[in-house]
């Protein structure tokens, strides 16, 4: 709106009255919303289909209900509990035990085990032994003898650190899913602590180390392929442009496919290497952190040829050739002059195949095994296999925020607009 | 050695030919795999492996059985069904939104126009797993987990930056004073747009719809977490073909599919020069 405010503040031109800037600022202000109209169906499909979702799957991992709505009363008298070394008074394994007996009978203390375990592990069985335990009670004999029919049935609810995973899992806000995706937890008296077992910023480590190769694989491929193409002829080089277009345009499943194809243990490279004798006994190539890194390298190669192919297409031969008529070497010459005008292809085509391997799940669910994984992957295994939709979310916005500081970069030194494509 | 400058020595030499070799070192790694498949799906054995009788050319050794498995497993034809009514739905709707979009974005007077970019060419940036773990908590409250339309509106999305790039860079040589010259004249800025723009703009429409179709076509993550047996897409069958078990009816369809994309491929060339042509000559 500030191009309207300065046109109508601005002084005059001579000749022109203040009716005419007027005029002039409501052409302006017509075709800014003419323009804005154009955009909106789309802008609200996008906030709908894509930044909706987004944002709510952000929001999850920090906030989640679950306990809060099974246990509210529970909670509320845990509220006066301090988190100390005794067990909370009677009054709150009381209150506990008749929620549990209500959520026995509606069947969803299930639920609350899972949650609780997720807070304090080994408690799932305990949860779900005594909602068994207090299911057929009356209630006037729980509200009498509550606390000592849940430590009868487990004397896990005399401990303080049962309570304060319950606690801790109560709280509908909280940070701890970004504590866990960074292998940090919550020690007895709240203070930050390293997880025993490491596991998620090690798959990070991972992750961001397995790009970076493929990228580095990338750029040794492709690199000299493109200059080749750019300095050779026109019809030459639409020629080759079919073989990088033909893979690129190929469905990402075929193209794992033909590597499941070629590495398994009977297939084609295995078979070619026994039957040229430089092997007995069949090499384990698939499944492998090696598979992985290359077929996505084969995978994501084109999309580092295309943007170098494009900027050293429009390098003018001449320099080289003038810096070699004057005896430079040609590696020399190269690294002087050549490299330095090709990079912006270099590093368009470098950070768009680094952001794209950071997030990749395909390939390596199908021929990573075990330790070809990567972070993708375990976001996957949260939501479909674990059912922690909350870590999930939290792992994913920790990737989420990688992949815009990249794209950051990006924008900075490429700029989003140069993106071109085919 | 006519063709070497003076300059250039045994070494200069000796590098353009390493260059050379190289390069066709590079093609072949990018082709051979694409290739490998082809005559495997011919295999009358269920191996991924060329057997003995393959390599000796034997005619028996080949079959079409797993081509005919495709077209007799009822899996396989709902996929293939799927797979285009949902590709169809999903380039025709990101096409029409984008398109339009693309026309208030090329305008001088869009306002907040590097934002509103951003924010429209962001699905092709965010990972597909954040984008499938978001649409599946959001897509479930609306009941469109395990419909066509939730499909087809997530791959949409997907296809949406695609048609943006495309139809904005057809614009950046198109002429505005000839949409200033139909308003000029009186028509409807909705009728300058179809009867003015769209015709100058089509090639970059038809190749921003084909890369939102293929999009849709390939995709395989939200399909794993938004679709139902219902809906599943030929990349879907394939990945679970591939993870459960492997028999060369893949392998069959893979190479139908390399066939459509070398078709895609040429229909895309073909669009390009026509734009080409059309910029030389017109503007």
């Amino acid at each position: 709106m500030t191009d309207t405010a300065t046109l109508a503040q601005k002084p005059l031109a001579p000749g022109l009255n203040r009716d005419d800037a007027r005029s002039a600022a409501r052409e302006v202000r017509k075709r800014r919303l003419q323009a804005f109209l154009f955009v909106t169906p789309l802008l609200i499909f996008i906030l709908f289909s894509f930044v909706a979702p987004i944002t709510t799957m952000l929001y999850r991992s920090v906030y989640n209900p679950t306990v809060a709505d099974l246990l509210p009363d529970t909670l509320v008298a845990l509220q006066e509990w301090e988190q100390s070394d005794e067990s909370p008074s009677d009054a709150v394994l009381t209150q506990f035990a008749i929620d549990l007996k209500r959520l026995a009978n509606d069947r969803t203390s299930g639920r609350l085990a899972d949650e609780i375990n997720r807070a304090l592990p080994g408690m799932s069985s305990v949860v779900k032994s005594t909602a068994r335990a207090v299911r057929r009670v009356d209630d006037a004999e729980l509200a009498a003898n509550g606390p000592a029919l849940l430590i009868d049935a487990n004397d896990r609810w005399a401990e303080p650190e049962t309570w304060r995973a319950i606690k801790d899992a109560g709280r509908a806000y909280s940070l701890d899913y970004y504590l866990t995706s960074l292998d940090l937890e919550r020690g007895s008296a709240g203070e930050i602590q390293a997880r025993d077992t490491q596991i998620y910023v090690k798959l990070y480590t991972k992750t961001l180390w397995m790009a970076l190769i493929i990228t580095v694989a990338t750029v040794l491929l492709g690199y000299p392929l493109a200059y080749f193409m750019a300095n050779t002829s026109t019809s030459l080089s639409n020629a080759l442009m079919v073989f990088v277009l033909l893979p690129f345009w190929t469905s990402l499943l075929v193209r794992t496919t033909a590597w499941i194809a070629l590495l398994q243990t009977n297939g084609v490279v295995n078979s070619t290497l026994q039957a040229f004798g430089l092997r007995d006994d069949p090499l384990e190539l698939l499944y492998t952190q090696f598979s992985t890194i290359i077929a996505m390298t084969h995978i994501l190669l084109p999309f580092m040829v295309l943007p170098l192919y494009s900027v050293m297409r429009g390098i003018d031969s001449s320099y080289m050739r003038a810096a070699m008529s004057m005896g430079s070497r040609p590696l020399a010459a190269w690294f002087r002059i050549y490299l330095p005008m090709s990079l912006p292809g270099l590093s368009a085509g470098a950070l768009l195949v680094f952001i794209i391997s950071v997030g990749y799940y395909i390939t390596p669910a199908l021929v990573g095994g075990t330790d070809g994984q990567m972070i993708s992957n375990i976001i996957a295994f949260h939501m479909q296999q674990s059912n922690n939709w909350e870590l999930a979310a939290a792992l994913g916005a920790l990737l989420l925020l990688l992949i815009l500081v990249l794209y950051w970069l990006f924008d900075r030194f490429v700029g989003a607009a140069n993106i071109k494509l085919g | 050695m006519g063709r070497f400058p003076e300059y250039y020595n045994l070494w200069h030499i000796a590098g353009h030919y390493a260059l050379r070799g190289f390069a066709a070192l590079v093609l072949i790694f990018l082709m051979l795999p694409i290739l490998v498949i082809i005559p495997l799906s011919f295999n009358a054995e269920p191996f991924f492996t060329f057997t003995e009788g393959m390599l000796a050319l034997d005619p028996d050794a080949y079959s079409l059985r797993w081509y005919k498995e495709i077209f007799d497993d009822e899996k396989w034809t709902l996929a293939i069904k799927n797979s285009f009514i949902v590709g169809f739905a999903a380039a025709i709707l990101a096409t029409l939104l984008g398109t339009v979009a693309a026309v208030g974005l090329a305008s001088p007077w869009m306002p907040y126009k590097r934002l509103i970019t951003a924010l429209l060419l962001s699905p092709m940036i965010v990972p597909l797993i954040i984008i499938a773990a978001g649409m599946f908590f959001f897509y479930t409250q609306f009941n469109l987990v395990g419909t066509y339309t939730g499909l087809i509106i997530a791959h949409a999305a997907l296809g949406v930056p695609f048609v943006i790039i495309t139809v904005t860079a057809t614009l950046s040589g198109f002429d505005r004073s000839l949409f200033i010259a139909g308003l000029s004249l009186g028509a409807s800025p909705v009728k300058v747009f179809w009867d003015v723009v769209i015709p100058l703009i089509r090639p970059g429409v038809i190749s921003g719809g084909l890369f939102a179709f293929v999009t849709s076509f390939d995709e395989v993550v939200l399909v794993l977490f938004l679709a139902g047996p219902e809906q599943r897409t030929i990349p879907r069958q394939m990945f679970s073909g591939l993870r459960e078990q492997i028999n060369p009816t893949i392998l069959a369809v893979a190479t139908l599919l390399v066939v459509l994309s070398a078709a895609m491929l040429f229909t895309l060339e073909a669009l390009r020069r026509r734009s080409e042509r059309m910029r030389g000559e017109g503007l």
